[in-house]
């Protein structure tokens, strides 16, 4: 549809694997320097991430404000370093910009920040309070149909926060309005910060809720390439009303002492846990932006 | 309008103070909406199923295909009009004060003012004239949730006619701007060709004894106070301070120079609100005594708008005691 649109830029899923991988050390590098940031869910979505944004979604990094883009949408805020790792990894903005996350005078927010006012290519609008995603993605979505244009919008949710009402609002508005050209992402970890979510605030039967909402409801293994993007592509021909992918994920993917286990959910590692960690994930062939133990 | 002159082009040609013309602001919200979906294919309009209250019905009818319904969710309808705005679309989003402001706060804040959305929020049925709906529906802390907020314009017209011409200039400008008017029928006088001169203020009547600067109906009220004070040969100043952010320091200070003390008068709480911004202009730059008309740190109650104006001290009889108690702490 958009041919001078650079992606994908990898096909084979072993080469977004070890993007995903990289990713995945770029979030604990950038955390070992900030010393403040969550490491769960960032780790749980490099898959996903990696998925969109080498291959899935319309987009010019040079450009990344082109009108034929397909608009994506980070409603929880704080996965940040997930994003911006990607973005950084895709050529939005120098690697080397990482070392910045959480640094005064940055663009590197500790949730992302307005375009407007802090200039980070790739982002949209702020996201860090809770809940918000949805209806923007909801209004971007019923924008471009009512100009007739073909981009697609997806928004990026977490489990937890669909304990907040603005989501199921947002929800019926994106159904009412019959938004097909609209995907939500749900990570679906089963964590958030205080417990694990059905301790906290029940959320099964999820899949019902959602086709009672009235979204096309998709269930995959978030950590599995082939089937991230094969949904991706359904979701995109699904016709007459918006589409819900619950993907299934692990917290803290990739270092063992991490995953399943929402106590990472808001915490960065210290020295000792960053070491360990980046020896459980294998360096890549894309290389790291910074060597942090500077080889001790 | 015989006991002053100078500044009538901002006044309807031949005023009639006893029997003014009245129209409802709110249907110069709507009527504006209609012109801008003739003129401007980017403006876009949010239903939260009070269409017929706030007068969003005349551009839903005129342009079906550019209103959205998204039902009785106030704070759903901040992000979609931020989701809108992130498209290149105007999106004018609409409630009753309390439910555009107070409602979907957080919203607001982060989705509509951090972001620097362009995104229109008009508030209908604010203040004590929706009278008998009682306090829960009569907005007095939406001027102060909104005036707070960077990025964020706030803008009181006085009444139908200001409305119009405040809709259209929003619509103009890019940015987030809260637009705040009316339920009832009020005097339709400020000059509908004189221009909406966004961020200054508008000075109706010149005298030298006090300056009363006041926001929406009490533009009217305050006119209807100088009229009384002239009888007693107590001349005042009466700005109009439609715009609250950015407020017009300038026509504040010049105000306090020229005549010494200051009354602020608005329909909302004084915290916060007008007389807040006010006196912050006025303690940084000029130091002046002022009396502040407005809600006193109350909720208001059911009853008509007139009693409530009465028993709430906003009447013209409270601008009047005001005025004197103001020029009497003149040094």
């Amino acid at each position: 549809m958009f041919p001078n649109l650079k992606n994908p830029v990898f096909t084979d899923t072993n080469e977004l694997d070890e993007m995903a991988r990289q990713i995945r050390r770029d979030i604990m590098n950038m955390l070992l320097i900030s010393k403040s940031g969550h490491s769960g869910g960032p780790l749980g979505l490099a898959d996903i991430f990696a998925a969109l944004y080498f291959n899935r979604l319309n987009l010019i990094p040079e450009d990344p404000y082109n009108e034929q883009r397909d608009y994506f949408f980070l409603s929880i805020g704080h996965v940040a370093p997930v994003w911006y790792a990607t973005l950084a990894r895709r050529g939005y903005f120098p690697l080397d910009e990482l070392k910045t996350l959480r640094k005064v005078n940055g663009r590197l927010q500790g949730h992302p920040a307005p375009l407007k006012t802090h200039g980070l290519p790739g982002v949209e609008i702020a996201s860090g309070a809770l809940g918000q995603g949805l209806s923007i993605a909801a209004g971007a979505a019923i924008g471009l149909k009512l100009s007739g244009k073909p981009n697609r919008v997806f928004c990026m949710a977490g489990d937890g926060e669909l304990d907040e009402g603005q989501m199921w609002e947002a929800a019926m508005t994106a159904a009412h309005h019959n938004a097909d050209n609209l995907t939500v992402i749900v990570d679906r970890n089963h964590c958030q910060i205080d417990n694990r979510t059905e301790n906290v605030m029940k959320l099964e039967p999820l899949a019902d809720k959602w086709k009672a909402f009235g979204f096309e409801v998709f269930e995959i293994d978030g950590h599995n390439m082939k089937e991230i993007m094969e949904t991706i592509d359904k979701t995109g021909k699904v016709k007459g009303k918006p589409s819900v992918i619950i993907a299934y994920t692990k917290m803290g993917k990739g270092v063992s002492f991490m995953e399943d286990n929402y106590k990472w959910h808001g915490v960065p590692p210290n020295d000792d846990q960053g070491k360990i960690a980046l020896g459980e994930l294998n360096p890549t062939k894309f290389g790291d932006f910074v060597d942090y133990y500077g080889g001790k | 309008m015989n006991f002053i002159h100078k500044f009538e082009n901002y006044l309807v040609e031949n005023l009639d103070m006893k029997n003014p013309e009245l129209k409802e602001s709110r249907r110069g919200f709507g009527e504006a909406l209609v012109e801008l979906g003739k003129t401007n294919p980017n403006v876009v309009v949010l239903g939260g199923d009070v269409s017929g209250s706030v007068r969003t019905d005349l551009f839903r009818d005129a342009f079906p295909d550019r209103f959205f319904s998204v039902g009785i969710s106030e704070q759903d309808m901040m992000g979609v009009a931020a989701g809108l705005a992130v498209v290149g679309k105007i999106p004018f989003a609409s409630a009753y004060g309390e439910f555009a402001t107070g409602r979907p706060f957080d919203q607001i804040r982060q989705s509509i003012a951090y972001s620097v959305m362009n995104v229109k929020i008009c508030a209908s049925h604010c203040g004590f004239t929706v009278g008998p709906d009682g306090a829960t529906h009569q907005s007095l802390e939406d001027v102060a949730l909104m005036r707070v907020l960077p990025h964020m314009n706030v803008i009181t017209p006085a009444d139908y006619n200001q409305t119009y011409r405040a809709v259209i200039k929003a619509s103009e400008i890019d940015g987030p701007f809260y637009i705040r008017f009316y339920r009832d029928n009020s005097p339709n006088f400020t000059n509908p060709n004189a221009p909406f001169e966004f961020g200054k203020a508008d000075t109706l009547l010149e005298g030298s004894d006090c300056a009363i600067i006041a926001s929406g109906l009490m533009v009217w009220e305050s006119l209807l106070a100088a009229e009384l004070l002239a009888e007693e040969k107590i001349m005042v100043r009466v700005v109009n301070m439609h715009t609250i952010k950015p407020i017009d320091s300038n026509a504040i200070v010049s105000a306090a120079k020229n005549t010494g003390c200051i009354v602020t008068a608005e329909d909302h709480q004084i915290k916060g609100g007008l007389g807040g911004a006010v006196a912050e202009v006025l303690a940084q730059e000029y130091p002046a005594p002022v009396e502040f008309i407005g809600a006193k740190d109350t909720f208001g109650e059911s009853g008509k708008g007139s009693e409530l104006f009465e028993k709430y001290g906003l009447s013209k009889r409270h601008i009047v005691e005001a005025v004197k108690k103001a020029i009497k702490r003149k040094k």
